[in-house]
């Protein structure tokens, strides 16, 4: 019925001439977009869903930025090393060092737009302790920060517009969003460089042409990929597959953050995020037995930095300086596996998760006051009252640090024209992601971005890359393709398989066996979506919607499972059973993964050394844990001072000094 | 424990529509976008619900449940009875694109209206200091997750469209409120608040902050002050006497309205 009808199958194109197009309205895109417009680009902002909707709004602690507000010991230096050692030294490290210096500046910015942090005493942006960070750091309001952020940056693009209706009488003459629009694939020109975007809107299911010589991709996670998640249903790893389908590399997709805290229960919220500022703001972890059982896995690279007795754990929130960290605030890959083994071993809940007590530990009135909507979300969610009982949580796919392969300083991926920013880009993290610098790596990347695209559309001098009719042709085809078929499968199914098979195969704990199986599973998974069929009509169809989506969630799935079967060691967010240890050897290496035709082919790469003057931050007896005797060879003198024995000096001098 | 719960859910476009019956399985804890998502993959997959986070904190699945404004992921199951019918319909006020999904631009317009933030141009990004006291006021507004619940209850919209023009709305008009109770704005809005944006058609039933998600107190920490303050100008004898010797048409301070004509 619905194949016949002309709705359903009608190739017309609306065409949108713009400079730059932003795919994604979260807080990369939008801060992009704001830089773009800045320099005087007509910029198109599409968001898959209303604007002001982004996935941003639920990222709760803060942004992480050394402005040294609450402890003025902070610095960028400071920062940056806590990015590297949190991600294991695989981060770039450009990017890691351009990420610490300029995130005060973006959040002192967001400031400037109209956002308004908690407060210090001396009425200062006040900073709160987040995991892996050696100081308050993260500018937070309340426990929803993302929601902050993300709403002053749409206010800002509403204030270019008012700039725009007053100077022009248009408030869409230089910027301007479409919402509820998706798209399904990049356009390039017959040399290869980035001509456009193509899409559908979602309210009427007509097609779109985005035609621009650059194209931000700003679109987030992977998260729906797995079926325990914190992620919402955006995140399909839609910027990873149009990369890659445009003929752009991923970097390192083996890496996924598990975040260690969310909720197990009732089932319907099963992953949902319970922020990592419980822990920061003095909730701890316990196991079936009532133990802190951190204490038991602090690994060696971090020993000299964490707490050894509950006593002196609580002395370090009053005290930071005189005593280390409580091992709860461990980087989130530690926390989630000490989780996962605590549980493996017979020690969890009722529900497979364990406790998370705030409730013994702080009055209820602060709780109230610092974690508001978590308080509300146990209350109305699951009948837990946080003030009184404790939470039970446990592991949730939460973020992707792999992604787009780009230029540090300009964001630009391997195709002409591409970019990319925030989630959706890699690198920056290394393999693991600290809490709080996803925010401020949104804002930073998101301004180069928009500043990146705008100094490439400088070199075309004018020049418009014309859109190439074949691609076209492809793109509307495949889109329509699941209308023209009438007794496929339902797109639902194959996607709620595919997340039990990452879950189960390629999740938190990973086997050679089970990945290679998985492996199997996905090209199954393959054929059934080339198969699935939708009826019904084009304006507002969700089965439409997310049988293009699968495509996407599939193509990232096979890249997560083919790195993480490479990659044999444990590192991050990637934990290979049969592999425990981290290896050196394996910290000089990227793995990058293009598309040729259908297959993902995936070389090894060797990471961009670390600038002199960034290695000497850290002590080398630090380095030694990290990097092969070869690296360290130039580094015989180090400019740190500090005693090789520094695991045996006094905390106090530990927390302040170098490592 | 599970359950199959009788649904009408209305369905249909903005030409025609009517409530079509479902049974549908329920679990424990589950919530009423739950239930929806799988009527979705079961037995409607085309079947339009506008939704994001599932978590309460985006105010994407705005809907009326058994007439209420709610939103689905909010609303626990466990709150009606087993042999109740849920009656699942789309926002009235706004106009229906398809099923579930209405049409919220009217939202998006009013809110490109207000006149934005404005902070002494002197002040350079790092160099703002307010006090947590003084922040807090705004604070509470800005909980706010645009889930349009309270423009859809709101009677001066939703039995009154010849309104829609005059009046913002409780989430616009505490917009406004936040700004004006901004600690480093300058601009004054009282006056287009009352002109432009229609703060004399709240009549203060306080339907708006019922039906809010967040429990901000729209009513009586957004609105009523700012009525208080829009009397308090206007009523001010000097006030009233300088705008009728200078004949300045708006106060010092009060920007224009981006788009009015």
């Amino acid at each position: 019925m619905s194949t016949s009808d002309s709705a359903s199958t009608s190739t017309e194109i609306e065409r949108y001439p713009y400079d730059v197009v932003v795919i994604g309205a979260g807080g990369s895109g939008l801060r992009a977009a704001i830089e773009a417009r800045a320099r005087g680009l007509r910029t198109a902002i599409i968001s898959k869903s209303l604007f002001g909707k982004a996935h941003t709004v639920m990222a709760e602690g803060g942004a992480a930025a050394a402005m040294g507000n609450v402890n003025p010991n902070d610095n960028w230096m400071v920062h940056f090393r806590d990015t590297m050692r949190g991600g294991k030294f695989l981060n770039n490290p450009r990017m890691a060092e351009l990420h610490a210096k300029e995130a005060p500046d973006r959040v002192w910015e967001l400031e400037a737009y109209g956002a308004i942090f908690d407060r210090t005493p001396e009425g200062k942006i006040s900073q709160r302790n987040f995991g892996g960070h050696e100081y308050p750091r993260l500018a937070h309001v309340g426990d929803r920060t993302g929601l902050e952020m993300i709403r002053t940056l749409q206010q800002q693009v509403v204030a270019l517009q008012q700039a725009d209706s007053y100077e022009f009488d248009d408030p869409e003459a230089r910027i301007k969003v479409f919402a509820e629009t998706t798209i399904t694939r990049l356009v390039k020109d017959e040399s290869g460089r980035i001509a456009g975007a193509f899409g559908y809107v979602r309210d009427t299911g007509r097609f779109v042409l985005f035609e621009a010589p650059a194209v931000v991709l700003a679109t987030g996670g992977i998260g729906r990929t797995f079926k325990v998640t914190s992620n919402s249903w955006e995140y399909s790893g839609d910027g990873h597959a149009l990369a890659l389908l445009a003929g752009a590399s991923l970097m390192n997709m083996e890496f996924v953050q598990f975040h260690p805290t969310g909720m197990v229960w009732p089932p319907s919220v099963r992953g949902l995020l319970v922020t990592e500022s419980v822990r920061g703001d003095g909730g701890v972890l316990r196991n079936s037995e009532g133990k802190r059982f951190m204490f038991n896995y602090v690994p060696d690279v971090f020993r000299a930095q964490y707490a050894e007795t509950e006593e002196e754990a609580d002395r370090w929130y009053t005290d930071p300086d005189h005593n280390r960290r409580p091992p709860e605030l461990l980087p989130r890959d530690e926390v989630a596996r000490s989780i996962n083994a605590e549980v493996k071993a017979g020690r969890g809940t009722p529900h497979g998760g364990v406790f998370l007590d705030i409730a013994s530990r702080r009055p209820a009135e602060y709780i109230l006051k610092r974690l508001p909507s978590m308080y509300h979300q146990f209350k109305e969610l699951a009948d837990v009252d946080i003030t009184k009982e404790p939470m039970e949580i446990g592991p949730t796919c939460h973020y992707v640090m792999g992604g787009v392969e780009v230029d540090p300083d300009t964001a630009a991926a391997s195709v002409p024209g591409l970019f990319a920013a925030g989630e959706v880009s890699g690198g920056m993290h290394g393999s693991n992601r600290l809490g709080g610098n996803s925010l401020s790596d949104l804002l930073v990347f998101g301004k180069r971005a928009g500043d990146g695209a705008a100094d490439y559309l400088e070199s075309l001098g004018g020049a418009k890359p014309a859109v190439s009719a074949a691609d076209l042709d492809a793109a509307v085809a495949e889109a329509l393709a699941p209308f023209s078929r009438t007794d496929g499968e339902n797109p639902y199914t194959v996607h709620s398989e595919l997340q039990q098979t990452m879950h189960d195969l390629v999740g938190i704990i990973r086997r050679e066996q089970e990945v290679r199986d998985a492996l199997a599973a996905l090209e199954k998974f393959k054929e059934r979506a080339a198969n699935v069929a939708v009826p019904g009509e084009r304006a507002y169809n969700p089965g439409w919607h997310y049988a293009q989506d699968l495509r996407n969630m599939l193509l990232v799935a096979e890249c997560v499972a083919m790195a993480a079967l490479e990659r044999t060691e444990s590192r991050g967010g990637h934990t290979r059973e049969d592999h425990p240890a981290m290896d050196p050897e394996w910290r000089k290496v990227n793995l990058i993964l293009t598309l040729d035709g259908d297959k993902i082919d995936m070389v090894h790469q060797p990471l961009p050394a670390m600038r002199q003057d960034l290695l000497e931050l850290f002590d080398v007896s630090e380095l030694k844990k990290y990097m092969t005797a070869e690296e360290l060879t130039g580094l015989t003198a180090p400019a740190a001072p500090a005693a090789p024995a520094a695991s045996a000096a006094p905390a106090a001098s530990e927390s302040k000094e170098g490592h | 424990m599970g359950y199959k719960a009788a649904l009408k859910v209305w369905r249909g476009d903005a030409g025609s529509g009517a409530l079509a019956d479902y049974e549908v399985e329920v679990n424990e804890g589950e919530v009423v976008l739950d239930v929806l998502h799988r009527l979705q993959a079961t037995q409607a997959s085309d079947l339009a619900i506008r939704w994001n986070c599932k978590a309460g904190k985006c105010g994407s699945c705005s809907m009326e449940i058994n007439g209420m404004p709610r939103l689905g992921c909010m609303t626990r199951m466990s709150t009606f009875s087993p042999e109740e019918t849920l009656t699942i319909t789309p926002m009235r006020t706004f106009p229906v694109i398809r099923d579930l999904v209405t049409d919220v631009s009217f939202n998006y317009a009013k809110a490109r209206a207000i006149p934005s933030f404005t902070p002494d141009p002197a002040i350079k990004p790092g160099e703002f200091r307010m006090q947590q006291e003084d922040v807090e006021r705004s604070q509470e507004f800005r909980k706010c997750i645009e889930c349009f619940l309270c423009q859809n209850t709101c009677h001066a919209i939703r039995d009154h469209e010849d309104n829609e023009t005059a009046f913002s709305g409780p989430r616009f008009l505490m917009r406004v409120a936040e700004l004006e109770m901004h600690p480093a704005d300058e601009a004054d809005r009282r006056n287009i608040a009352q002109d432009d944006f229609g703060l004399g058609l709240c009549n203060i039933t306080k339907c708006c902050t019922e039906v809010c998600p967040e429990h901000i107190k729209i009513t009586d920490n957004a609105i009523i002050p700012m009525k208080e303050r829009v009397a308090g100008r206007r009523f001010d004898p000097l006030v009233w006497l300088g705008s009728k010797i200078s004949r300045r048409p708006e106060p010092a301070g009060t920007p224009a309205v981006p788009g009015k004509r």
